[in-house]
């Protein structure tokens, strides 16, 4: 073969292996990275939940401890009881501050600033914060027992109540503050026209609320809530700072099962339930606030 | 070189640039880490789960630097959970970063194949005066010796001066019977309008050793062979009652100083090295007792800690840490510092600080007293030894927290322990009577 028809080979097949185009390559490094790091344990852990921790074999009994566990009702309950109080409360809310600040009032970057301030906090720190409120003798008590009235065990386990109020009010102080962010942030995407067109043809305060702001911030609504019920379903440290084991959650158990009764296999299990629980509420999130007017204009 | 001819050559941002590299060069230089292992070439370390709170590791390395000179050791300690994962995964991945372990017997107890038989140091051992039940222990269930005892420590009952005043009429604080610790609960309830005695039931809290230890032997006689028997709904039943007179913010104590300190509670039970904090400001207003006896005896609860070699570890380097700690000076100034008891034979000296005197005293009349009756962690149940814990726990959470009658809640737990026995067949450890295999009675 000449040199011109060997080098016209070559390229040729040159160009045909390189139809992997050169961004595949420089992705592979993260690829292999999250193989290793992220894929290979995760279905290690999955394997783990169906094996039977003293044979090796694969088994259900795992999940069968689980569900018999005596604390295991009571962590799922407290778990989607928390998830149904705290985030409606704290949607409102952050929706409530966003709109305060789009006002622009004087001193906007303070207030965004005070209140961003719990994202800065880890969330033991924050249970720590509100078991000093809470506390026997604590602040809280300290104020009532000032004004003359009986101080109240408001975390004691003969209360449930008012344990749960406890967790609750400290998971809301923690975390508005992410869903404001994340809020804050979808307005300012949101252009003025809209609203100023309407302000002109007559629409009033609420009126423009509920028909401009608050559909186009659906996007933004939509992110927050998948990322704030993810994290809410392990919300952990804050209640064992509170109430220590009083008021069991799901990753509480699944640490307690993990840490203190030695058990890998049924805290996979716990864990395989948070993430379905978690998936299945991140899809429904997705289809129920699933943009319409994009759908249509396609 | 003219100044001019100078600063065409190198303009201002070269200079600076050199500079800043330099400076940064140096700065780097200079962070050459600090070994947390220990390293190599004699140095040893000793990686425990015990002394986590910050002041209890610094005076015990301080304990380290004056008595293991030879070679010099590091210390880390760690949460239990850790402890196990990092000693599992180093023993298997054959990268040792530690020397010694040291740790206590329930938490050496899942992992004997991960830790150098060491039989050879038990001579050394038994010559400085180590009973030989509790190196027995350390064989953890096994044939070969797997830990060197290394200290030990009880539970006794702490008690504010100021309580002494409701005392049953007759009662000698120092041998009180269940019945008069509960009318004691009672009479000081009732003058103060607020519960004051206290019980560790927080989520750290060692109260399922109270049951193990204390209350079902001094019930029963026995740990699990009459876990179902009458005796033992007798002493549920006692629990009960006493539960209502505790203060119940006891389900968030890990540990009994903090509240006793805090006068939150007068009188309680805890691990002595949990109590110690509590007469630090006026020794003069506590006193520490024995726990108190019932039917069966005073049972008591003996906890030790002992020093084991990982698997594929440096021995001879590991004996050396081993053997100096075992020193009684070493140990003596272990109790002083940190409230653990010394292991080998030990006068003593009357310098104790004034905590570790009262709990010293209160110790050896619990071991002394002619009704005692020792009680042991469990042996040989490996990984399953917090579940068998948990049982305890939720024993406590059914028939106490949540009221139901002993009669209904024991037998279901006594399946749950039947079935951790089944799979673990290990004979039975004291107060049990000794068998082949242990059953749940």
């Amino acid at each position: 073969m000449s040199s011109t028809a060997r080098a016209a080979v070559s390229a040729d097949s040159r160009r045909g292996r390189s139809r992997v185009s050169p961004a595949f390559w420089l992705i592979l490094p993260s690829i292999v990275f999250m193989l290793f790091l992220f894929a290979y344990p995760m279905v290690e852990g999955i394997r783990a939940g169906f094996t039977s921790d003293l044979t090796g074999a694969l088994t259900l009994d795992n999940w069968g401890r689980m569900v018999n566990d005596p604390y295991f009702t009571r962590a799922v309950r407290n778990t989607l009881l928390l998830i149904v109080v705290v985030i409606p409360v704290q949607f409102l809310f952050a929706i409530i501050m966003a709109l305060l600040l789009q006002a622009k009032p004087r001193g906007t970057a303070l207030y965004f600033y005070l209140w961003a301030i719990p994202l800065a906090i880890s969330d033991l720190a924050a249970g720590l914060v509100w078991l000093s409120i809470f506390a026997d003798q604590g602040y809280l008590n300290s104020v009532l027992v000032g004004f003359g009235l009986q101080p109240f065990s408001w975390l004691s386990y003969q209360s449930p109540g008012t344990q749960f109020l406890a967790v609750a009010m400290a998971e809301v102080w923690r975390a508005t503050s992410l869903v404001l962010v994340i809020i804050v942030s979808g307005m300012q995407g949101i252009p003025k026209d809209y609203d100023e067109a309407a302000a002109v043809l007559g629409a009033n305060y609420w009126q423009r609320l509920r028909h401009i702001t608050l559909p186009l911030l659906k996007p933004s609504l939509q992110v927050a809530l998948i990322l704030r019920t993810i994290l809410a379903f392990q919300t952990f440290a804050v209640a064992q700072a509170l109430t220590g084991e009083s008021f069991p959650l799901l990753v509480g158990e699944t640490y307690r099962w993990y840490s203190a009764l030695n058990n890998s296999n049924v805290a996979s299990v716990y864990s395989l339930v948070i993430m379905a629980i978690s998936m299945i509420t991140a899809v429904a999130y997705l289809r129920i606030l699933r943009d319409q007017s994009r759908q249509v204009a396609k | 070189m003219s100044l001019q001819a100078f600063s065409t050559y190198l303009s201002r941002r070269t200079l600076f640039g050199i500079a800043g590299g330099m400076t940064i060069a140096g700065a780097l230089a200079g962070c050459s880490g600090v070994s947390t292992t220990g390293g190599k070439g004699g140095d040893a370390m000793l990686f425990s789960t015990q002394f986590t709170p910050i002041e209890e590791k610094q005076r015990f390395e301080q304990v380290l630097a004056a008595y293991v000179t030879d070679p010099k050791t590091s210390f880390s300690s760690v949460a239990v959970a850790e402890f196990t994962t990092s000693l599992k995964t180093q023993v298997d991945a054959k990268q040792l970063q530690f020397t010694v372990a040291g740790a206590l017997h329930g938490d050496l107890t899942p992992m004997p194949e991960y830790l150098e038989d060491i039989d050879d140091l038990v001579a050394d051992a038994s010559a400085a005066g180590i009973p030989q039940s509790m190196l027995d222990l350390g064989k953890l269930g096994g044939s070969t010796q797997k830990y060197i005892p290394w200290m030990q420590a009880t539970y006794v009952v702490a008690v504010n001066k100021k309580a002494l005043e409701w005392l049953p009429a007759g009662a000698d604080v120092n041998a009180l019977t269940y019945d008069q610790y509960l009318e004691w609960a009672k009479a000081a309830n009732k003058a103060n309008g607020k519960p004051v005695f206290g019980f560790p039931a927080g989520p750290k809290g060692l109260y399922h050793r109270w049951f193990q230890g204390y209350l079902l032997p001094s019930f029963t006689g026995a740990q699990v062979t009459r876990f179902t028997s009458d005796d033992a709904m007798t002493g549920w039943a006692w629990m009960q009652e006493f539960w209502a007179q505790c203060n119940p913010a006891s389900t968030n104590y890990d540990n009994l100083q903090e509240p006793l300190a805090r006068g939150e509670i007068l009188v309680g039970w805890d691990h002595v090295a949990r109590l110690v904090e509590a007469p630090k400001e006026k020794p003069e207003d506590w006193i520490m007792v024995p726990a108190p006896t019932g039917p069966m005896g005073l049972g008591y609860m003996l906890i030790v800690g002992g020093l084991a070699v990982p698997k594929g570890g440096d021995k001879a380097l590991a004996a050396k840490v081993i053997k100096a700690l075992s020193a009684p000076a070493a140990q003596i100034e272990l109790l002083k510092q940190n409230a653990f008891f010394p292991v080998v034979k030990a006068d003593l000296p009357d310098d104790l600080p004034a905590p570790v005197k009262l709990e010293a005293q209160a110790v050896a009349a619990q071991a002394d007293s002619p009704k005692a009756l020792l009680s042991l962690p469990p042996i040989g149940l490996g990984a399953k030894d917090g579940e068998m814990s948990q049982v305890f726990k939720d024993c406590f959470n059914e028939i106490c927290l949540q009221g139901n009658a002993p009669k209904t809640v024991v037998p279901k737990y006594a399946a749950t322990i039947a079935t951790i026995l089944e799979a673990a067949q290990v004979p039975c450890w004291s107060p049990d009577p000794a068998a082949a295999v242990c059953k749940v009675g």
